[in-house]
């Protein structure tokens, strides 16, 4: 670069995260594909996976990068299936009522976040459960849901299981990868400097200028048409819907899960994150309440001692970085230069700890 | 209707007993325990394991179970809260939140999806009742829980404000730097307060079991009635949280003569109402509303 050697060169990326963003291309290519070679179960199997990567990457949007644990994030996925039915029996393309589920979770949030966001920390979380468990009892209320009973997703019985479950995968795959996108392109620009300016520090962030509440509020209304989608989609897998299953607190259990594990406040993290819980899903599912226990132990024990998670640790020791949404900062002429947020270390760089 | 506004209001009895502790220990410790209902529902657990098992009647019972929930706030304290509470006060959260999650799935391990009830050990005390005047009926074990909030809460207030270790808790509440330079313990003015909240969440536990049922499951909704009954009645003393139990019950009570599912959403509602107006009317925000001035007499 012809820049003086005097001023400090600003790096956006590196060449790891280069070969990693052509390796991502890559994967998503294969994934877009994958549907031709692998097996019905395993293309489900895919779908799910999918569908927890953009709840790991939208709660850890919420709680890593907004600073707000909710532990009422269920609300969203209820209402996202329950959204899907309404509009799939006012007679809209079930495929399309999906999407269109997404947005009208979205347009709920908005106004729910000019009252919610105004509680803070442990209220805030709490608040949040309310919200879910009165909305689970209003959803009930509903004659078309029966109460417990639930109901169906009817209208995607005319088309033929192979092009059902290949179109799932599809917009499965697409959901996360444009959830994924839009979250990255937020996290590098000006929103994620504001962000990460809330996030060190709420008042000194507004005393700049940082717009704390509208930042706070766009994560939210994100975070809730994210997760609203992936509540349509799961619904789309299992047909029917059961508020009961939907409104569960599980479903935000396992986001914290994969959050806490794979590295609140990481980008990859929430992507590793969901592929272990993916993992152990598959292995130990199957061995009921004790695999739960497992998963709170595992929560508890990640709080206490790994807080910064897997990809934290990671990031911690070797400085890797490989879909860096920060800047680093590089003064060639002085080696005690300063980064933020940077990607791999070298001898010229030294990094701020960041606060999970 | 005068029945119902009676039992309404001794059903917030039973909600104030279980808010004084999660608001206790906010006041305290600025930590909102999501474990609290879990802890409750074991407490209630334990109890029914030593009446059905041991046949230990429940109220003796709680000669054991109080000191062992007293030796789990301790530890809860030392080992959890403490550690995680240096991380930010994000990390309290999905501590006690993976605790309850473990709690709750290790009683369902070990105890099964059973509903279990207290009310077959302690006799007559679960439906005697006297008659009050225009011909009402009152439980004897409700008044006995709205009188057991009322020393509960009472008791709180004197210990905090006349003993010297009621003040240092509240000292290192105010500031626990501060605190720390004239004298004052802060690790273990934490430890007991956090002792003293479980034993409060004993009784809740206790008293969960006698008027109704529960199962393995059941923390989460007497979380969340703890915490609405905490934030309705949030006006600044102890007695606020009695009056934030009794609220929420007679919302409750009235609710569910209007639907069947209108005794769960009437609680909702009442609590929503209620925020809103207090955040939109005041810039205090829940957490100058909901840290319970022990100290102070309303």
């Amino acid at each position: 670069m012809s820049v003086p050697s005097a001023m400090p060169v600003i790096e956006r990326g590196t060449a790891t995260s280069r070969i990693a963003a052509i390796a991502v291309a890559l994967i998503i290519a294969l994934l877009a594909i994958a549907p031709q070679f692998l097996s019905a179960g395993a293309v489900d199997r895919m779908t799910a996976l999918f569908i927890y990567v953009i709840l790991a990457a939208m709660w850890n949007a919420l709680a890593g990068f907004g600073g707000l644990v909710s532990v009422g994030q269920q609300v969203f996925f209820g209402l996202g299936a329950y959204f899907a039915i309404r509009l799939a029996d006012a007679g809209l393309n079930p495929f399309a009522s999906l999407f269109v589920s997404g947005i009208v979770v979205g347009a709920v949030s908005w106004p729910l976040s000019l009252f919610m966001l105004r509680l803070k920390n442990g209220e805030f979380a709490i608040g949040m459960w309310v919200i879910a468990a009165l909305t689970h009892l209003l959803v009930n209320l509903d004659r078309l849901v029966q109460g417990e009973t639930g109901t169906s997703l009817i209208s995607l019985n005319v088309y033929d299981a192979g092009t059902r479950r290949a179109t799932i995968y599809w917009l499965a795959l697409a959901s996360m990868t444009a959830l994924l996108a839009i979250l990255f392109g937020l996290l590098r620009g000006s929103t994620g400097a504001a962000i990460r300016a809330i996030r060190d520090n709420e008042d000194a962030a507004a005393s700049v200028g940082v717009r704390v509440t509208g930042t706070k509020r766009l994560l939210f209304v994100l975070a809730a048409f994210g997760i609203g989608i992936a509540g349509a989609l799961w619904l789309a897998t299992s047909i029917t819907f059961q508020p009961k299953t939907y409104f569960n607190v599980q479903w935000t259990a396992y986001m914290i899960f994969m959050v806490l594990v794979g590295g609140i406040g990481t980008f990859e993290g929430a992507i590793l994150g969901a592929l272990v819980f993916f993992l152990i899903e598959t292995w130990f599912g199957g061995t009921g309440v004790w695999y739960l226990v497992g998963l709170g132990a595992t929560a508890v024990l990640f709080s206490l001692f790994l807080p910064r998670g897997l990809w934290g640790t990671v990031d911690e020791r070797f400085g890797l970085r490989l879909l860096p949404v920060g800047y680093r900062v590089r003064l060639p002429a002085n080696p005690e230069s300063q980064g933020d947020d940077g990607a791999a270390p070298s001898p010229q760089t030294t990094r701020h700890q960041e606060k999970a | 209707m005068s029945n119902q506004i009676v039992q309404g209001i001794l059903l917030g009895g039973y909600y104030a007993i279980i808010a004084c502790g999660l608001s206790f220990m906010f006041s305290v410790m600025r930590i909102i325990n999501l474990a609290h209902g879990s802890l409750a529902v074991f407490s209630a657990y334990m109890l029914w394991w030593l009446a059905s098992r041991f046949h230990v009647p429940p109220f003796l019972g709680l000669l054991i179970v109080l000191p062992l929930m007293a030796a789990i706030g301790w530890a809860l304290q030392r080992f959890l809260l403490e550690r995680s509470a240096r991380g930010g006060a994000l990390l309290p959260i999905l501590t006690t939140f993976g605790l309850a999650v473990v709690i709750d799935n290790m009683l369902f391990e070990q105890f099964g999806a059973d509903t279990r009830s207290l009310a077959p050990f302690i006799g007559s005390l679960s439906y005697d009742s006297w008659e009050w005047p225009g011909s009402i009926y009152v439980g004897k074990l409700a008044v006995m829980m709205f009188m057991t909030a009322m020393v509960l809460l009472g008791g709180l207030q004197l210990f905090l404000t006349r003993t010297r270790l009621g003040r240092s808790i509240r000292a290192t509440s105010e500031d626990p730097d501060t605190a720390g330079l004239v004298g004052v313990d802060a690790r273990r003015a934490n430890a007991i307060a956090a002792s003293i909240a479980m034993v409060t969440v004993g009784i809740a536990g206790a008293f969960l079991g006698m008027r109704a049922t529960f199962d393995p499951y059941a923390g989460t909704p007497q979380l969340l009635f703890a915490f609405e009954a905490a934030v309705i009645g949030g006006a600044g003393s102890l007695w606020g949280t009695l009056i934030g139990g009794i609220v929420l019950a007679l919302a409750q009570t009235l609710g569910a003569q209007v639907h069947p599912q209108g005794f769960l959403i009437g609680g909702h509602a009442v609590f929503l109402i209620v925020l809103f107006v207090r955040l939109s009317t005041s810039g205090l925000g829940l957490r100058g509303l909901l840290s319970l001035r022990f100290g102070k007499a309303s």
